[in-house]
């Protein structure tokens, strides 16, 4: 874990020094200094602006979105006991989607629509929790799964008739544009909004570290230890839905995150969820990071995240599951 | 710890598996539960340990109802050894015996040195401290569930639960089981453990319980209620007990059935 925070804040140097602007690491260094020190610097104002404006945060960003994105597949891997589950699972990132989506539809700006893309995010979980609840005589997890499932085929048609509807001129490339997902144009202000959130929902899920753990047996067995599962399942899905919505409505969706970082985790640190939160987090930050920093400087144009993570994450996977002997089952 | 469990109808919502069932295991007192498939045995147990709600009747520890019981008390109290499943995270043999102190601990806590300890300790007892740093998922049938016998003990009940603990375990792992079985009612634990070996009853229980089609057929000693006629009646075939000989002495009964003729009673 030292290690792969080590090679974190090397990337970090990396992506603040690389792209269109290059900053070198000496003028880099120069520049933290005299912002701590409050000294001015002697650089260009030039990269005062491209360091703390543009890079800064998207570069903040992207950590702490690739970092909230793990930890919330990193539970709900363990609630639903399958290491192929991510956080959209039950339909935040679908509810989210329509709500951004109907918020461009309707001509709204920038922060109503990402309100309302964090609210139908929410709405859809509940809608899943509730439909599950109503559907008690079968296996409480499969009902999620199935109802995650109804609900998110749901909003994808939602989010269908909304295109077609949608001026095709103004509307649906900025709709398209959402939908691939994005950290560029990433603002301090919408990272301050995500932050709490984020820290809401990590809370509490290393706080019952142990109890996760327990979780991932089968629901009588976590019972009969002591564990009231379903109060459980409540806090631990409220936990990672109240995360994931808040990043995915500022950036939009970026899949594979949390999928693949915390199986890759699991792969390095073994299954304990209180060794395997923190190192998810460190490699969904870090990940999600290389892939930013990579889609912006790779090509004249931007490479959206959310297509890359899968061009990227597909291999390393693949490699990992290769040379790994710690596996699932 | 005394458990009575009085009258208790039990089942699923819609779907009455059995009814009017009461027995009682006295602490350092192991209770065998017989009886066919689908006779509804897993089901009692699951509504004795409040996995299930009760439809009527009653589970009480010492005299008093459990129910209202919080979970952590529960698991305090109840000790549940479930058939061993391959399913799960490839936790290590200590980390699965440490979940046996989840209830022992706050809910925001991780086990403590004390705890681990406990948990040392039952791996020790079971005789498998040498799998401890094993991963559970690559460990043998037999292995998991000494394993599942050591995470109850580590959970310090005063009832012990076990549902067919020596189920597709080969012979000499059954007999370890039993070992066990055996050690821990004399740790003071009041045992029910349900089987279709009517041998096992003969080896290690001091009491029987017949179960068939969701009622008690019949309550007592091993020697009282294991007869040729019952496990006809029950099961449908022909048996007979013999006498023989343990290897360390001492005499105990086996039940030899007769493949050659189906039995009418």
């Amino acid at each position: 874990m030292l290690i792969a925070a080590a090679l974190l804040v090397a990337l970090t140097f990396v992506s603040f020094s690389v792209g269109r602007f290059p900053v070198g690491p000496t003028a880099l260094v120069r520049l933290l200094a005299a912002k701590a020190t409050g000294a001015p610097s002697d650089l260009p104002p030039a990269v005062e602006t491209v360091v703390f404006r543009i890079r800064g945060p998207r570069v903040l960003a992207a950590l702490a979105i690739g970092a909230a994105l793990a930890a919330a597949g990193a539970a709900y891997q363990g609630l639903f006991r399958n290491p192929l589950v991510s956080p959209d699972i039950l339909g935040v990132s679908a509810g989210a989607a329509f709500g951004a989506v109907l918020g461009i539809y309707l001509s709204l700006n920038v922060i109503a629509i990402q309100a309302l893309a964090f609210a139908v995010g929410l709405a859809a979980v509940a809608a899943v929790y509730l439909v599950s609840a109503f559907l008690r005589r079968h296996d409480p997890l499969l009902t999620l799964v199935l109802a995650g499932v109804l609900i998110g085929t749901l909003l994808g048609s939602c989010v269908s008739l909304v295109k077609y509807l949608a001026d095709p001129y103004n509307q649906l490339p900025a709709i398209t544009f959402w939908l691939l997902g994005s950290l560029s144009g990433l603002t301090v202000r919408d990272l301050l909004a995500t932050l709490p959130a984020v820290a809401a929902g990590l809370v509490p899920l290393y706080l019952l570290r142990w109890r996760m753990n327990v979780m991932t047996l089968p629901d009588e067995e976590a019972r009969a230890l002591g564990v009231d599962t379903g109060r459980m399942r409540l806090i631990v899905i409220a936990a990672a839905t109240l995360m994931t919505a808040a990043v995915v409505s500022v950036s939009g969706v970026i899949g594979w995150i949390g999928l693949l970082v915390p199986h890759a985790a699991r792969l390095l640190v073994g299954p304990d969820f209180g060794r395997l939160l923190p190192t998810a987090m460190l490699l969904g930050g870090g990940y999600l990071l290389a892939v930013d920093t990579l889609g912006r400087t790779m090509a004249a144009i931007e490479v959206p995240p959310g297509v890359l993570t899968a061009f990227v994450g597909v291999p390393v996977f693949v490699w990992l599951l290769a040379v790994s002997r710690r596996g699932w089952q | 710890m005394r458990l009575a469990v009085e009258d208790l109808a039990f089942g699923y919502p819609g779907k009455p598996v059995g009814e009017g069932v009461s027995f009682t295991v006295e602490p350092g007192e192991v209770l065998c539960l017989l009886g066919p498939n689908g006779g509804g045995k897993t089901t009692l147990f699951k509504t004795v340990l409040s996995l299930l709600a009760p439809r009527a009747g009653t589970v009480r520890v010492d005299g008093e109802s459990v129910a209202g019981w919080g979970r952590p008390r529960l698991a305090r109290t109840f000790g549940y050894v479930p058939q061993a499943q391959l399913t799960g995270f490839p936790f290590t043999v200590r980390d699965v015996v440490l979940m046996g102190r989840t209830a022992h601990i706050g809910p925001f806590a991780v086990p403590a040195r004390a705890d681990r300890e406990a948990a040392d300790a039952a791996l020790a007892t079971l005789g498998i401290a040498h799998l401890a740093e094993r991963e559970y998922t690559q460990i043998s049938g037999g292995e998991r569930q000494l394993s599942l016998i050591a995470r109850a003990l580590a959970q310090e009940p005063r009832v012990l639960v076990m549902d067919e603990p020596t189920a597709s375990l080969d012979f000499g792992n059954q007999v370890r089981v039993l070992i066990q079985v055996e050690t821990l009612a004399h740790r003071g634990i009041a045992i029910i453990f349900s089987t279709h070996d009517p041998d096992q009853a003969f080896l290690c229980a001091h009491r029987v319980a017949l179960l068939s089609q969701g009622r008690l057929v019949a309550l007592g000693t091993p020697e009282a209620v294991i007869t040729p006629e019952r496990l006809g009646a029950i099961y449908g075939v022909s048996v007979a007990i013999a006498q023989v000989e343990g290897p360390a002495g001492g005499r105990t009964r086996v039940c030899v059935p007769s493949l050659a003729r189906p039995v009418a009673y």
